[in-house]
């Protein structure tokens, strides 16, 4: 009976709903315990069925994480720091220092941000302010669509279509604009070679677009109309209100998708692997070079590393990609939960 | 120059930067899709779906044996993914909203969620791989439907928070078990959701390379045993695109092109369905 009364109270109360389930599971619950004092078989086998696959999903992320940490113990072992610290990289003598892949992966994942970011914030507020409502989803879906292409197919039209142009038009473009610039201008120098760390970086930032794009769409869709309306009523221009209520509003979430963002960047493999030149020497800062990340080493030295040293030295790259990874997920994620939390306390 | 006519120019620089920054991110979009449209369709043929990889040194050939190692691939991992990610989803969305196991599962899952493919790859490779001492397609199918699981756990639990609380306590009254509740009411009722998420799945373990390149790695021949490396599509495609052959470039872009099609259909597919039964 307690079940109809709360039921009444909450007729609306969509945002109580969970609350709501518990009550009715206990209800539930004590009532099948007062009757005979045993539940329905087949329900207790599926409780437990449901709760085993879920203790799977959890022993997988703990399985990758010990299986790369003992496949890596080799390297961990005899190198120990000075894989870290070095940057020699030479299989055949059994010498393994991970600098250049590191600095490639975050590198790369760096000019990905620098393009991405403000160009998604672009787009987030051009589908919420400014697009007529009609296009809205269209537009929407197009930009999620660059998310589903197949990160080979960025990889082949990186270095087949785009970097023979690049070669041609963009780096003599850039080097002679933010090349003439002292001290910035050494890391647009050297020859055009079309592949190299900043080819990378660019298909890196088209392919990210879309997720921070759609994260700072979804967070400021959720500013209050009040706010928005209270500030257009004051006589705010359209940048303004976005500049000046949306985005602190919602800033936290922004952060949240940029670093999610960061996420796909860091461990994105084939495209990265077609374009980035792949070469462990690094003689200049400029990001015209070739140079190499952690995803393209692995993807490119895998399959011919024989030695176990070389094979543990490439684990031991995936595991230090993977716990990157992971704590800007836990960055990312920290950031989304606060802001929904907030919203959740002021709605 | 006033402030207000200030003000107002800001605005209009903004607009316009916001409108190029649209026109950006679909000038890439279109551009890629070009490329492949053009360079695909001049490589694609009917030898392309009849025809086996060539050998090397041969011109001519196709992708009979990586569309089909593929497609069992994708086929066999939906069937492993789906029941797995279905239930997980299940006990987020129905068991452990707030217990300790319920929260833990879920952060966990969105973690493994934007996880990098290579590292489940090299995951898959050291369990099974390297026990095995050969490449497998169990191997890819395992490393693909880890993948897959995470996709479908999130929109299956998303799919099942929607339904509303009145249909289970009308199914409970009935007398209904939690089991039958779950199965016959509010996973039918979630039904379209779940399914879109399927297909996002589905069309998400089609395109991804880095992983079989340590699991299924790739065949030359025709064949559609499990327990032996098995031909697939997109480490064909990395294989030939890499090459010097021209024709075998031309076999890459027409398989770059059938992927692509098959990969965006699928997510054309669930929007619209997605969309059409949300308006009902």
């Amino acid at each position: 009976m307690k079940v109809v009364l709360e039921r009444d109270t909450t007729v609306s109360g969509a945002a109580l709903a969970p609350d709501f389930s518990l009550v009715l599971d206990n209800q539930t619950r004590s009532a099948s315990s007062m009757s005979g004092g045993k539940r329905d078989l087949g329900d207790v086998a599926f409780t437990w069925l449901v709760r085993g696959v879920a203790v799977f999903v959890l022993l997988v992320l703990l399985g990758i994480i010990v299986a790369l940490v003992l496949a890596s113990l080799p390297t961990i072992k005899t190198l120990g720091v000075s894989f870290l610290t070095t940057a020699e990289w030479n299989p055949p003598m059994n010498r393994y220092g991970a600098l250049i892949p590191i600095y490639g992966t975050l590198v790369t994942s760096l000019i990905a941000l620098v393009i991405a970011v403000p160009v998604s914030f672009g787009i987030a507020l051009f589908l919420t302010e400014l697009s007529p409502v009609w296009l809205r989803r269209p537009l929407g879906t197009a930009i999620e669509l660059l998310a589903a292409i197949p990160s080979i197919v960025y990889g082949m039209w990186g270095l087949l279509i785009f970097a023979p142009i690049f070669a041609e038009y963009g780096q003599p473009f850039i080097a002679a604009t933010l090349g003439k610039i002292p001290y910035i201008g050494l890391l647009f120098s050297g020859p055009a070679l079309g592949i190299g760390l900043l080819t990378a970086g660019i298909i890196l930032a088209i392919m990210i677009i879309p997720f921070i794009a759609s994260v700072m769409r979804d967070v400021f869709a959720i500013t209050p109309p009040m706010l928005k309306e209270s500030a257009y009523g004051l006589g705010c221009t359209t940048w303004e209100v976005v500049w000046n209520v949306v985005l602190p509003h919602s800033k936290v979430g922004v952060v949240g998708g940029v670093m999610l963002g960061l996420g796909r960047a860091l461990g994105e493999t084939m495209a990265v692997t077609f374009v980035i030149g792949n070469t462990n020497f690094l003689s200049s800062p400029s990001l015209f070079m070739p140079g190499n990340s952690i995803t393209s080493a692995v993807a490119n030295e895998f399959a011919e590393a024989s030695t176990g040293l070389h094979t543990s030295a490439l684990m031991e790259l995936s595991l230090l990609l993977f716990v990157i990874t992971l704590i800007v997920l836990v960055i990312s994620k920290k950031l989304l939960a606060r802001l929904s939390r907030n919203e959740g306390e002021r709605s | 120059m006033n402030l207000l006519s200030r003000r107002k120019l800001i605005n209009q620089i903004a607009l316009t930067l916001s409108m190029l920054a649209m026109a950006f991110g679909l000038f890439w979009l279109a551009w890629i899709l070009y490329t492949v449209l053009h360079l695909g369709l001049a490589g694609l043929s009917l030898d392309i779906f009849t025809k086996m990889t060539p050998p090397p040194g041969a011109a001519d050939g196709g992708l009979l044996n990586a569309l089909a190692g593929s497609g069992l691939l994708v086929v066999v991992s939906t069937l492993v993914g789906t029941p797995l990610g279905i239930l997980v989803g299940v006990y987020l969305a129905e068991y452990g909203r707030t217990s300790w196991l319920g929260n833990t599962t879920r952060y966990v899952n969105d973690l493994l969620l934007s996880a990098p493919s290579i590292v489940i790859g090299l995951f898959v490779w050291i369990v099974v791989v390297s026990r095995m001492g050969t490449y497998s397609g169990w191997a890819g199918i395992l490393a693909l439907s880890l993948i897959m699981i995470p996709v479908v756990v999130r929109t299956t639990e998303n799919m099942l928070q929607l339904v509303p609380n009145t249909l289970r306590e009308a199914a409970y009254a009935l007398g209904a078990p939690k089991r039958k509740v779950i199965m016959s009411v509010t996973l039918r009722a979630a039904k379209s959701g779940v399914v879109t998420g399927l297909l996002l799945a589905i069309a998400r373990i089609a395109g991804e390379t880095a992983p079989l390149l340590f699991t299924a790695l790739s065949n030359p021949f025709w064949s559609v045993d499990l327990g032996k490396p098995i031909a697939n599509l997109p480490v064909t495609i990395n294989s030939f695109a890499m090459s010097p052959f021209v024709e075998w470039q031309q076999i890459a872009w027409a398989g770059v092109l059938v992927m692509t099609a098959c990969v965006l259909t699928l997510n054309v597919i669930a929007r619209i369905f997605f969309r059409q039964e949300q308006s009902h």
